[in-house]
């Protein structure tokens, strides 16, 4: 703590406001899914745009003014630079309010935050994804990081389940990796009232059943709804995976996003900071995880 | 460290002088209770006090700061408010630095707080040595004496103020009080070590905190939390009196009429039901229980895994805050005693 002291006097102003929201303009506007939107930005600021680099399964505060701020997980691999895309679902005042924005609105952003997947340690290893739901969104970042970065990661598997077609978040883009080879990309709805769905249909476990899935070579990566947390990491346990190479990603309130305001702490780990990706290992161990 | 000696019929004097390094705050008595407040005079000061009824944390982090105004088209622009305001606070507990030193390390840390350091960098401290009273375990905390977080500490050695110089501007505060301060001699370190032992057999109070946190960890599920979840009130009043409780919330205001506002932080609590709330309204602590448990948590298992100790410092000034009479040494003590608390 006395180094700390040296620090704030050697230091007398920090350069950056790390609270400072940076202006982004939305350039584009995605109905993806009712309540579910793909807001697409750019930042304003050259020097800021240049700087901002991420990792798949980081988060940015989004600020609405006026509204305030959230924490919303980038959906846009950093391997396609040049623009944020963000996956918000409507649930409040926030992203109400974001929600009668239009193209060329400013909002304010700043960030990256959170630790990302540790895409470095899963380099050379199967990748196995699995979303349930809106899970996908903070998943997609990750999935398109590994298809630009093909060379670096063995076998690649997408399971994706979502309670009917029309609820399926990145649907034609991602019914366009069905027929790739370099991906196994397993897609399914709970029911299909459209009856033109051509891919499976029932619960996304049991997808698990129409593939092979190595748990020694493998890491997972998990998101959706507790329900499938539930269902999904069942499954792999029941493989044999080990608890520290299935990862997941949180949801917390948070109103700093750099392991200040409290808000997303969960036992003694701050979700914004030493997460939002956790291994299975850690969010069993840390009470109120899921 | 630079020791030295300050005569008590010159405090007033020194005082005096302190008066061209910022603001000078002290204790005030104010309805039988104390506060930290700028001195219209210096007899106002007390310096023999229990404790205030807020710590010194609300000059660090005030209890609403706005942090940015916005306008429509220009966007975010840091506010500074009083940043720049130099305060000397007079005559805080040692307990109470070793509270501005965990901030510290939360604030001016990993992920400087600007706001935060400036206020920090304005904010001189002088300490002061203390008796402790019922409420008082800081002992057991480790925090009955600080090493480090004052620019000044003085211990009281009966006609002198024992001086510790702490900081480059301790020193400075020093040399411009000129011929105030004497050399300290062999009686008056004599008389410090007796009074330091008075000191520590003057605790009424003491709680073991070795392994607590394996201790929080087995007693996660225990009764006790359903317990004082039925006592608690979710009132927050421990939050805001803690030293070290350092949770805020941030909302942005909007002018009347206008579509340019600000965007203001202020106290928050893990006690209130919305602090673990997101969209969609699921809630991670939903029940009075799971928050005052998570309160306890995060202060003596929590921050043990984070930083190396527990945030709470025993000041007593959540037992003194609490309505219903929570004590957080009869928590600790009943956790510990395992009898009353584990039969889950």
């Amino acid at each position: 703590m006395a180094q700390l002291l040296e620090e704030r006097v050697s230091d007398q102003l920090p350069a950056l406001n790390p609270y400072l929201p940076h202006a982004a303009r939305l350039v584009r506007v995605d109905r993806m899914v009712p309540d579910n939107h793909l807001f697409t930005l750019r930042l304003l600021d050259d020097y800021y745009a240049a700087a901002f680099r991420h990792r798949p399964g980081q988060f940015v505060m989004l600020s609405v003014p006026g509204c305030g701020e959230a924490p919303i997980s980038i959906s846009s691999p950093p391997t396609r630079p040049g623009v944020l895309e963000l996956c918000v679902r409507r649930a409040g005042r926030l992203t109400g309010a974001l929600y009668r924005m239009g193209a060329n609105d400013v909002v304010g952003i700043r960030g990256p935050y959170g630790n990302g997947f540790p895409v470095e340690r899963i380099e050379g290893w199967n990748l196995l994804l699995v979303a349930g739901g809106l899970g996908m969104a903070p998943l997609r970042s990750l999935l398109w990081y590994a298809l630009d970065h093909r060379e670096q990661f063995k076998g690649i598997t997408l399971m994706y389940g979502a309670r009917t077609p029309g609820d399926m978040l990145f649907r034609d883009e991602l019914k366009s990796l069905v027929d790739r080879r370099d991906i196994s990309c397993l897609l399914t709805v709970d029911r299909d009232p459209t009856g033109s769905w051509e891919h499976h249909v029932g619960l996304l476990p049991g997808l698990f059943d129409r593939t092979q899935v190595d748990p020694a070579t493998t890491f997972a990566a998990v998101c959706g709804p507790p329900i499938v947390y539930r269902f999904v990491l069942e499954r792999l346990l029941a493989l044999g995976f080990t608890k520290d190479r299935i990862l997941m990603s949180l949801e917390r309130r948070m109103k700093c996003g750099v392991g200040k305001c409290g808000h997303c702490s969960v036992g003694y780990k701050y979700t914004c900071i030493h997460g939002p990706i956790f291994t299975y290992w850690d969010a069993m161990n840390l009470p109120e995880m899921i | 460290m630079k020791i030295l000696k300050l005569p008590k019929q010159q405090l007033d004097y020194f005082a005096s002088v302190l008066q061209q390094f910022g603001e000078v705050h002290a204790p005030v008595k104010r309805q039988g209770k104390y506060v930290f407040a700028r001195l219209d005079r210096w007899s106002d000061a007390v310096l023999e006090y229990n404790r205030t009824i807020l710590p010194p944390k609300k000059y660090l982090l005030p209890p609403r700061e706005t942090m940015f105004c916005y306008r429509r088209g220009t966007g975010y622009a840091p506010a500074s408010e009083n940043l720049d305001r130099k305060i000397v606070l007079f005559g805080v507990h040692s307990c109470d630095i070793y509270g501005i030193n965990i901030l510290d390390e939360v604030f001016a840390g990993k992920y400087p707080d600007p706001y935060y350091r400036t206020r920090r960098d304005n904010l001189t401290i002088i300490g002061i040595d203390c008796t402790p009273d019922e409420h008082c375990f800081c002992r057991s905390m480790r925090a009955d004496f600080v090493d480090h977080g004052f620019d000044l500490f003085l211990y009281d050695i009966g006609d002198y103020y024992l001086t510790f110089v702490g900081t480059a501007r301790g020193d400075d505060m020093v040399l411009a009080s000129k011929t105030l301060f004497e050399p300290v001699t062999r009686e008056d370190i004599d008389e410090y070590k007796r009074r330091s032992e008075a000191k520590r057999r003057a605790f009424q109070l003491d709680v073991e905190i070795r392994d607590l946190p394996e201790i929080f960890e087995m007693e996660y599920h225990a009764d006790i939390w359903e317990e004082l979840g039925k006592r608690c009130l979710s009132c927050g009043s421990c939050s805001m009196v803690c030293p070290t409780c350092y949770c805020y919330d941030v909302v942005d205001e909007v002018e009347l009429g206008s579509r340019d506002g600000r965007r203001v932080r202020c106290w928050d609590s893990c006690l209130f039901s919305s602090h673990a709330l997101v969209a969609g309204g699921e809630n991670f602590r939903e029940s009075r229980a799971s928050r005052i448990k998570f309160r306890f948590y995060h202060k003596q298992r929590g921050f043990v895994a984070e930083y190396g100790r527990p945030s709470c410092i025993g000041c007593g000034r959540c037992i003194e805050a609490c309505p219903v009479k929570i004590d957080i040494v009869e928590v600790l003590k009943m956790l510990r005693g395992a009898e009353d608390g584990a039969t889950a």
